[in-house]
């Protein structure tokens, strides 16, 4: 018998209609895990690096957390993972919501998706009847729209949809795959859904979900629910509130927005505006916030109340979550009440709403310096917030210069010339990243920007404060009950980190210290996203409930397999090079690897380089952040490395030379 | 037959459907404890609470299994509140043979809350940390209640193998002749 794992997936060729539910090996869940671990196994023997996003032979991957649907709170994440169009990389976005438990109560772990549909179709899951049916009366229609009207048709008002909008029709590089509250947005996921011809996929399950051990796992769940009781009631003092409290940010809660408007950059991620929080303003978005919001909303088995339901004047109820409260507000200089009603638009038409508001302000920058002209923008009315409506419905319908900037800043950039790359100066690896712009060289946040393939900081941090406390005093305090840490050598990193003076930034934490903090940051993200479980109580946190201690007792418990925290190491860093080998064949090097030019002033370029070659080394990669030989062998991932050889990737003496090279 | 008072704990789940975040943890706890051995599996299609739940329509009503009813009502209701409209037969707590709810999904069998027993409290009050669903008991004097005649026994079940009104219309028929 399989635990917490359904043991079967789903495969779907939509060119031929064909659905097979199809057993799976449970020595794969052993050694990557599931989630995004099992899905990076599946991309790398099946989708090679000649396969563009848009061929048939791309695979689209659904892929439900290993411990979803079992009472493990706030594991409900579902893991998207496919070639991006934008980045030509394995993109993995993901989810919350109620899609994943459901699809693992239908009885399967993953839904599979290949080839094309000849005409729109949608995906019904029905516990074991699958079948796929027209879409055609659904075109057009909006994602939140799409998932209502089939709950009616199908009279299931119990199913689970994740549906794409225009956006995702039309092949909108950023176009989100929308369910409910949550959406898969990075990355350009609604993008390929829309190639295949899917206009969303429904889901309905009764069939129970084992555990292997089940008192010894219900006691697991007690000690994080009480952990997540005692946590709401003591706030870690001294960070930022969002950063104080669990749950994923709690935009829709709080409406302090001081730190965000000041810190953030506004427009094309261009304009710090100090002191732009005031009475008035604060006065005026909390009316707009109660005016809108009609409940604080959580995803599947979480007591978190990270979302709300929003219902802008006049317009449908959508739901949210997070930082897209500001992005539409930022990039247009404008207010809270204007973000909620194009995000509402936005969200029907299903767009990533880090990408989407930043590719319209960028836009507009290049109409203001005459890279474009108004000739290219004909009927765009003068009014400064009509504009951005105008550019949405261009972007998501793809109609004249919107058919080019809904490929985003990259690649909209290249095709305009003329200049225009100078303004998609935010991508990491051509993707739009968060708008931030500081001072001084930060060697943590230089390495996660480097090297995170998830191509978004936010998915990499959290489990190490972002800044050192004042005083001593307060670290003392702060380290007395942090049993999260992996080694106490943690704690003494940051009790000696000092704001100013020799143990501050940029030296330190140290070289070793920062690789060291960051492979920890990035390998609790890494657990969490083959697990289901929501970074909002794991490793975006400081002092979280879920951490390296306790998640080996999950899995052994929860999926019967034997498990310790050496062995869940090790597979974490196996699926994590696994993910990085599929990006390397598809032609990924160091040169890829770094933050926006312009994200700080100050740069140091020979620590920049110290760091990545001591990373890398850190990682089992060579100094062009190839996974090694020997480290591929370590981790039994000598597939890999064969074809590495075959494709010249790595050479004999190139890959010795250059390991030698980085351990210096 | 003698009138007698005796002591009864009253167990009340007081629902605060305003503080219900919709997370469904009492679905899924429930259905885990009720397992068979205990917490070894999980369906909220079985579990003796249901959340009504339209996100968009901002309802969010949690539902426990009362008692099996072997005919469905004659006629059935729809309430409309605040603006706000609920399925047919939204809150009623039958399981009865015109809805699947609270059934098992595979055999059909009937489910009904039994408020957890042997627990401190029912484990969806405990897993609900928001408070929308939070436990009092109280006790009441209630009448002993009369024994009940023969003839109602037989009566009762000629109701439940037949359907109340096939006997009634039955007793009317018999009566007509008479």
């Amino acid at each position: 018998m399989r635990y917490a794992e359904t043991g079967f997936n789903l495969e779907v060729d939509l060119t031929r209609g064909n659905i097979e539910r199809v057993a799976t090996d449970p020595r794969d869940t052993e050694l990557y895990l599931g989630g995004l671990g099992t899905n990076a196994k599946i991309l790398w023997d099946r989708v090679g690096p000649e396969v563009e996003a848009f061929a048939p032979e791309n695979l689209l991957i659904f892929g439900a957390g290993l411990l979803c649907g079992t009472p493990a709170i706030g594991c409900n994440r579902t893991i998207v993972t496919t070639i991006s169009p934008q980045t030509k990389l394995m993109a993995f976005s993901m989810m919350g919501g109620f899609w994943a438990p459901e699809l693992k109560y239908a009885g399967y772990d993953k839904v599979i998706l290949r080839g094309k549909s000849p005409h729109l179709v949608y995906l019904w899951i029905n516990n074991d009847q699958v079948e796929i049916r027209d879409a055609s009366h659904l075109q057009g229609k909006g994602a939140i729209e799409t998932a209502e009207l089939i709950r009616q048709e199908l009279n299931e008002p119990k199913a689970q949809v994740a549906a794409i909008g225009l956006a995702g029709e039309n092949r909108v590089y950023y176009a989100s795959i929308e369910q409910g509250r949550s959406s898969a947005s990075r990355g350009g996921m609604g993008a390929v859904m829309g190639d295949k011809g899917v206009k969303a996929i429904v889901v309905r399950g009764t069939n129970d979900l084992n555990v292997a051990r089940p008192e010894e796992y219900m006691e697991l769940c007690n000690e994080v629910m009480e952990y997540i009781k005692w946590r709401e009631d003591h706030p870690i003092p001294g960070v930022i509130p969002i950063l104080s409290v669990l749950g994923s940010p709690q935009e829709m809660a709080i409406h302090d927005e001081k730190w965000h408007t000041e810190n953030f950059s506004w427009g094309n991620s261009r304009v710090r505006r100090k002191n732009f929080w005031n009475e008035e303003i604060a006065k005026e978005w909390m009316d707009t916030m109660n005016s809108m919001r009609t409940r604080l909303i959580s995803c599947y088995n979480c007591p978190m109340k990270c979302g709300a339901t929003l219902t802008p004047p006049g317009q449908s109820t959508f739901m949210m979550k997070c930082f897209t409260k500001l992005t539409y507000t930022m990039a247009a200089f404008s207010n809270l009440d204007f973000g909620f009603k194009i995000a509402q638009r936005a969200t029907e038409y299903g767009v990533d709403g880090y990408s989407a508001p930043q590719v319209m302000a960028f836009a507009l920058e290049l109409l203001e310096n005459g890279i474009l002209t108004d000739d290219d923008f004909p009927g765009m009315p003068q009014d400064n917030e009509e504009r951005f409506y105008y550019l949405l419905d261009k972007i998501v319908r793809r109609e004249g210069i919107g058919d080019v900037l809904a490929n985003g800043t990259h690649w909209a950039a290249k095709e305009i010339g003329n200049g225009a790359e100078e303004y998609a100066h935010n991508n990491i690896k051509k993707h739009e990243q968060l708008p931030l712009k500081l001072g001084m060289l930060n060697p943590i946040y230089f390495l996660m920007y480097c090297t995170g393939e998830k191509i978004n900081v936010t998915q990499i941090e959290g489990q190490f404060p972002q800044a050192p406390f004042p005083k001593r005093e307060h670290r003392e305090k702060f380290v007395k009950d942090w049993f999260q840490v992996p080694d106490d050598r943690f704690k003494q990193y940051f009790l000696d980190w000092e704001p100013r003076g020799e143990n501050s930034m940029p030296y330190y934490p140290t070289v070793e210290m920062t690789c060291d903090i960051v492979d920890w940051m990035e390998r609790m993200h890494y657990i969490d996203d083959a697990l289901g479980m929501c970074a909002g109580l794991s490793s975006f946190h400081l002092k979280a409930p879920y951490h390296i201690h306790n998640y080996p007792k999950f899995i052994s418990s929860g999926a019967g397999i034997d498990m310790d925290e050496a062995k869940l190491t090790k597979a974490t860093k196996r699926y994590r090079t696994l993910v990085r080998a599929i990006n390397i064949r598809r032609g990924m090097r160091r040169k890829d690897e770094k933050p926006p030019k312009d994200h700080w002033k100050k740069r140091i370029p020979e620590l920049e380089k110290e760091l990545l070659d001591s990373y890398y080394n850190l990682k089992g990669w060579n100094s062009d952040g190839i996974p090694t030989k020997e480290s591929l062998h370590d981790l039994g991932l000598d597939y890999v490395s064969e074809e590495f050889f075959q494709r010249g990737i790595l050479t004999d003496g190139e890959d010795a030379s250059s390991s030698e090279a980085s351990a210096e | 037959m003698t009138e007698e008072k005796k002591k009864k704990t009253i167990k009340t789940i007081k629902i605060d459907v305003d503080k219900c975040n919709g997370c469904r943890a009492c679905e899924m706890i429930c259905s885990s404890f009720h397992a068979a051995p205990k917490y070894s599996s999980n369906n909220p299609a079985r579990s003796r609470i249901r959340v009504i739940r339209d996100p968009l329509a901002d309802i969010y009503i949690p539902v426990y299994a009362g008692d099996y009813a072997v005919a469905e009502c004659a006629g059935r209701d729809k309430y409309t509140i605040d603006g706000k409209e609920y399925d047919e037969c939204a809150f009623c707590r039958a399981s009865c043979p015109s809805r699947d709810e609270f059934k098992e999904p595979d055999s059909g069998l009937p489910l009904k809350c039994d408020m957890c027993e042997g627990e401190d409290e029912p484990l969806c009050v405990k897993w609900c940390i928001h408070d929308a669903l939070v436990l009092e008991e109280r006790e009441e004097e209630v009448e002993e209640q009369d024994e009940k005649e023969e003839l109602e026994i037989g009566l009762e079940s000629l109701a439940d193998k037949h359907g109340l009104q096939k006997i009634i219309d039955a007793l009317s028929r018999m009566s007509e002749k008479e």
